[in-house]
């Protein structure tokens, strides 16, 4: 589209606006004066601006600038200080992540499902796992260990996910040792996905049919040395955030959306459950065994952002008892880690030789050695993939931020025929401009992070 | 029957016994579940709903581009997706079907007028309702004691080319907190040319951005919305791009000695 | 960029080259422009863990204005672009890029309509970081590659024979499509590839099968 400016004229070469981003900007403001702040004399331009007696400004606040998670472009107009209309702009990262899965096996597209919302990425595997199994009618088959396995990273990256989420909502707000803190006890997190996926980020470990491969000897040890370690800083965040009347002055009425609000806007996660409502997944609509396992659905009823806050931090009290659960259960019962059926379980184990991760010797004598079956699925599988049987399901999980569900439909083939995510953050952001509105420009920020939105689930 | 062409070997493998009263996605079971003779025979024709054809699968490896050169190239398969489900439905699929029903009467239109198709497949209840009765069905899903679905989960679009006069699907999935998590999906479909579907705005609010995402990605134009504009490609960006017909747009990777085509332009075998 | 480009060359140039590269590499302020996943770890290199304050780095400028180095952290898409050049064009000179992880590099796994296949097609990139995503250590890495090439990057008159010789070394660089791995028969290895030996005649590479070893 064409940007180039009028430079015919004296005038308008003094007047050219290099940073104009496009046209239509100029187009769509008829009848009002836009004011690029991009350089040169800031007291010439708000002399400008006071010039012109108006009392309402739009704000631009993004996309690239630290209150924000990630690029989101919030477009606010003020009143002085107060916050009269905010809108999200959204779409700066759309990566086509659901296009790009039309094109992959079955199996490559838990690699890409996974980078959407990406500081809670074993959830989206897991939930389009989910719907891949409910498709191929096996979510019976799947071996209790893999499940258990699969509750268990589940909850550490919710616990990892919503320490990102106060450690950035607490240095939003100026206080950076919330970061630090919650930065270290994340790190212990990381080093158990490092251990048992290989990744600590992204890592494509559930896959559908099972888990990529078993829990590696000493994981299960380091998972338990771990619990009390974060249990300890957990403590320590607490002691930063719960009581702090600088913290509490800053979240404690901000971003209010009561039942009704959630109600309409369809809201889930931490943000209903600060309404009161013990609407929980895990608990309601139970996947992968949950209904096993013994915690509490986490509930505050002050429908603010102090609320939210409290909740996340409870939430990882909880998450961390569904560990320890988890890790009893998988020292106590060895087992298989991949759906029986050997036309769709991912074939390879996986084991670290002297040039890094790769196939397992045992696996490849088998394969090369003795059964040509084993050879032939492995082939199939890793080239072609698994063929899914036609129709469409819908499967969901409690993700840290709400509701992630995925629409996944097939036409018989071996790559998904369009898989769709809907994400919580998505969803929720929604609710920026009820949380917003009638506030100062500081609450917004309190109140965006309240949501926790990560942008590469709203714009996948 | 037209279900035997499948390529059945590796699908049977997959699929398990039926379960106890949930239907599987197998035409059989459909139609066994609709016949009344005990003989294990396919029921007559007329008697039961068809699968619906939504595409045809082309040669064993679905090869587009290049020759196929398996030998099975001329096979032609219909991509079959489950046919109507009879009653009764099983579990509670039929509580919201009654509820659904009486819920409409006396309203713009009956059950029979909004909904074309109920589908049960994988434990999942689907109504298929026409494009201008969706508004009608969404507020009764809402509002009846019965159904009481208070959360509309979002708006997925499914670009299917080969169903001709249906092309553009909206998927609506729709959750119940009262009544224990109880999910039901509505699909709507609309021909390609007249890619025109009713906002359920007004009813769900939460939708508002799911229907423009839906248009930013297949076209489909929700009437009624409050500002039906692109929210995930830049503003003035041309095209659909989930349409099937839209290029995934890749570019070719140079490695040392070799350029590697962008992923839809590979050769595929799926 | 200052009244070190007007020395003469010579000694004291290089003299000034170092004491400047010396001050520049120790106080790089990163801008933030975390995108996506690598914006977490970003994120992470900054924490105590893996603490890049030992650089005199942990200070993120919100700000272009004030930083120096832009760590392009994560996947650039088609909306998102104009607005990369935007916050490059107001970061004042001397500035470097870091395109961190393989999707600011090349466009990563997501080869599609919706990204910028590397953002070296909208900025000029100092140091490019695979990975996906790359660890905070592999980040420091790139930082200290960057450090050693700010202490060695030269002012005034060298600088800009530095940036021809460049030029004329990407202009004469074989095209990667016609590199030859390493492996391959008759390679020359890395002599070839660096584009400072002509590559082998491709007609004989073929006649020997040497060729046939790449792809």
């Amino acid at each position: 589209m064409s940007t180039t400016p009028d430079t015919h004229t004296p005038e308008a070469r003094e007047n050219l606006d290099i940073y104009a981003t496009s046209a239509a900007d100029t187009a769509d403001t008829e009848g009002a004066r836009v004011f690029n702040a991009a350089g040169g004399d800031w007291d010439q331009l708000s002399d400008d601006a006071t010039a012109l007696h108006e009392e309402r400004i739009v704000v631009n606040m993004g996309p690239q600038h630290p209150s924000t998670h990630g690029v989101l472009r919030l477009i606010l107009e003020l009143d002085g200080e107060t916050v009269t209309e905010a809108r999200a702009g959204i779409g700066y990262l759309h990566t086509g992540i659901e296009k790009n899965m039309e094109f992959r096996t079955w199996t490559q597209g838990v690699t890409f499902c996974t980078r959407m919302d990406y500081v809670a990425p074993l959830f989206n595997e897991a939930v389009y796992c989910l719907a891949v199994e409910k498709l191929l009618g096996i979510t019976d088959q799947i071996p209790q260990r893999a499940s258990v396995i699969r509750v268990l990273m589940m909850e550490l990256n919710r616990i990892s996910s919503h320490l990102v989420a106060l450690a950035t909502g607490g240095m939003e707000m100026g206080a950076t040792t919330v970061m630090t803190v919650g930065f270290r006890e994340r790190e212990r997190v990381l080093a158990i996905f490092e251990m048992i996926s290989g990744l600590r980020m992204n890592h494509a470990f559930i896959r559908p049919g099972g888990v990529a491969q078993d829990l590696p000897p000493g994981a299960i040890d380091k998972v338990r040395d771990a619990v009390p370690a974060i249990r300890k800083g957990l403590g320590e965040l607490e002691l930063l955030l719960n009581e702090n009347p600088i913290l509490k002055g800053r979240t404690v009425d901000v971003g209010y959306l009561d039942l009704t609000g959630c109600m309409a806007l369809g809201i889930t996660g931490p943000i209903l459950r600060s309404t009161g409502l013990p609407h929980d997944l895990r608990k309601s609509d139970p996947y992968c065994g949950y209904e096993t396992y013994d915690f509490e659905v986490v509930t505050r009823d002050s429908c603010d952002a102090y609320g939210r806050l409290r909740i996340r931090l409870d939430e990882m009290y909880e998450s961390l008892k569904i560990v320890e659960q988890c890790v009893d259960r998988l020292q106590a019962n060895p087992g298989p880690v991949m759906v029986e059926d050997k036309k769709i379980a991912w074939p390879a184990q996986l084991a670290i030789g002297g040039d890094g991760m790769g196939n397992s010797l045992d696996h490849i004598r088998e394969i090369m050695g003795t059964s040509m079956e084993s050879l032939i699925h492995h082939f199939k599988l890793v080239t072609e993939g698994f063929r899914v049987p036609p129709g469409q399901a819908y499967a969901a999980v409690e993700s840290p931020k709400g509701e992630l569900g995925c629409h996944a439909v097939s036409e018989g083939g071996t790559r998904p025929f369009r898989a769709h995510f809907r994400d919580p953050s998505f969803n929720n952001l929604q609710a920026t401009a009820a949380m917003c509105e009638g506030g100062q420009v500081a609450d917004v920020i309190v109140a965006v992070a309240s949501i926790d939105p990560v942008m590469g689930g709203v714009d996948r | 029957m037209s279900d035997e062409k499948k390529p059945d070997a590796k699908t049977e493998a997959a699929l398990p016994g039926p379960n106890a009263e949930v239907e599987k996605g197998d035409t059989k079971a459909a139609a066994e579940h609709g016949a009344t003779t005990g003989d294990n025979l396919p029921a007559a024709p007329g008697t039961v709903p068809e699968p619906v054809v939504v595409g045809e699968r082309r040669g064993m490896f679905g090869a587009a581009d290049v020759g196929d050169t398996s030998g099975y190239g001329g096979l032609r398969t219909p991509i079959l997706f489950p046919a109507a489900a009879q009653r009764p439905y099983g579990g509670w699929f039929d509580e919201i079907a009654d509820s659904l029903e009486r819920g409409l009467v006396g309203g713009d239109a009956s059950f029979g007028e909004a909904v074309e198709r109920v589908v049960v497949d994988r434990g999942e209840l689907t109504l298929h309702v026409r494009r201008e009765h969706l508004p009608t069905v969404a507020r009764v899903l809402r509002d009846d004691p019965a159904l009481r679905f208070e959360i509309c989960t979002g708006v997925s679009g499914v670009h299917y080319p080969g169903e001709q006069g249906r092309e553009l699907h909206a998927v609506y999935h729709f959750l119940s907190i009262t009544h224990g998590s109880r999910r039901v999906r509505v699909e709507v479909s609309c021909p390609d040319g007249d890619a025109h579907i009713p906002s359920i705005v007004s009813i769900y609010p939460a939708a508002d951005w799911h229907e423009r995402e839906t248009w930013d990605m297949f076209g489909i134009e929700f009437d009624g919305h409050p500002s039906l504009t692109r929210i995930l490609m830049p503003d003035d960006w041309p095209g659909h791009p989930q349409r099937k017909d839209y290029p995934l747009g890749g570019i070719p990777v140079e490695y040392k000695g070799a350029t590697i085509p962008p992923p839809d332009q590979r050769r595929s075998y799926n | 960029m200052g009244i070190e480009e007007k020395l003469p060359a010579g000694f004291l140039l290089t003299t000034v080259e170092q004491v400047a590269g010396y001050m520049r590499k120790s106080s790089v302020w990163p801008a933030t422009f975390g995108l996506a996943c690598c914006a977490i770890e970003m994120m992470a290199v900054g924490t105590p863990d893996y603490d890049i304050a030992r650089f005199g780095m942990e200070r993120f400028s919100a700000t272009p204005r004030q930083a120096d180095l832009m760590i392009v952290a994560g996947r650039v898409s088609q909306k998102m672009a104009p607005v990369v050049r935007q916050v490059y064009d107001q970061m004042p000179e001397p500035k470097w890029v870091i395109s961190m992880g393989v999707c600011a590099s090349s466009g990563g796994m997501f080869n599609n309509y919706a990204i910028v296949q590397g953002v070296d097609h909208i900025i000029p990139v100092d140091v490019y970081l695979p990975g996906c995503p790359p660890r905070p250590e592999m980040l420091l890495n790139a930082i200290l590659t960057l450090h050693e090439q700010i202490q060695g990057s030269k002012l005034g008159v060298n600088r800009v024979a530095a940036a021809r010789a460049a030029e004329e070394a990407a202009l004469r660089a074989t095209p990667t499509h016609q590199m030859k791995g390493l492996l391959a028969e008759g390679a020359g290895s890395l002599r070839v590839a660096a584009g400072l030996q002509a590559p082998h005649d491709h007609t004989v590479a073929h006649r020997h099968g040497g060729a046939g070893g790449v792809a």
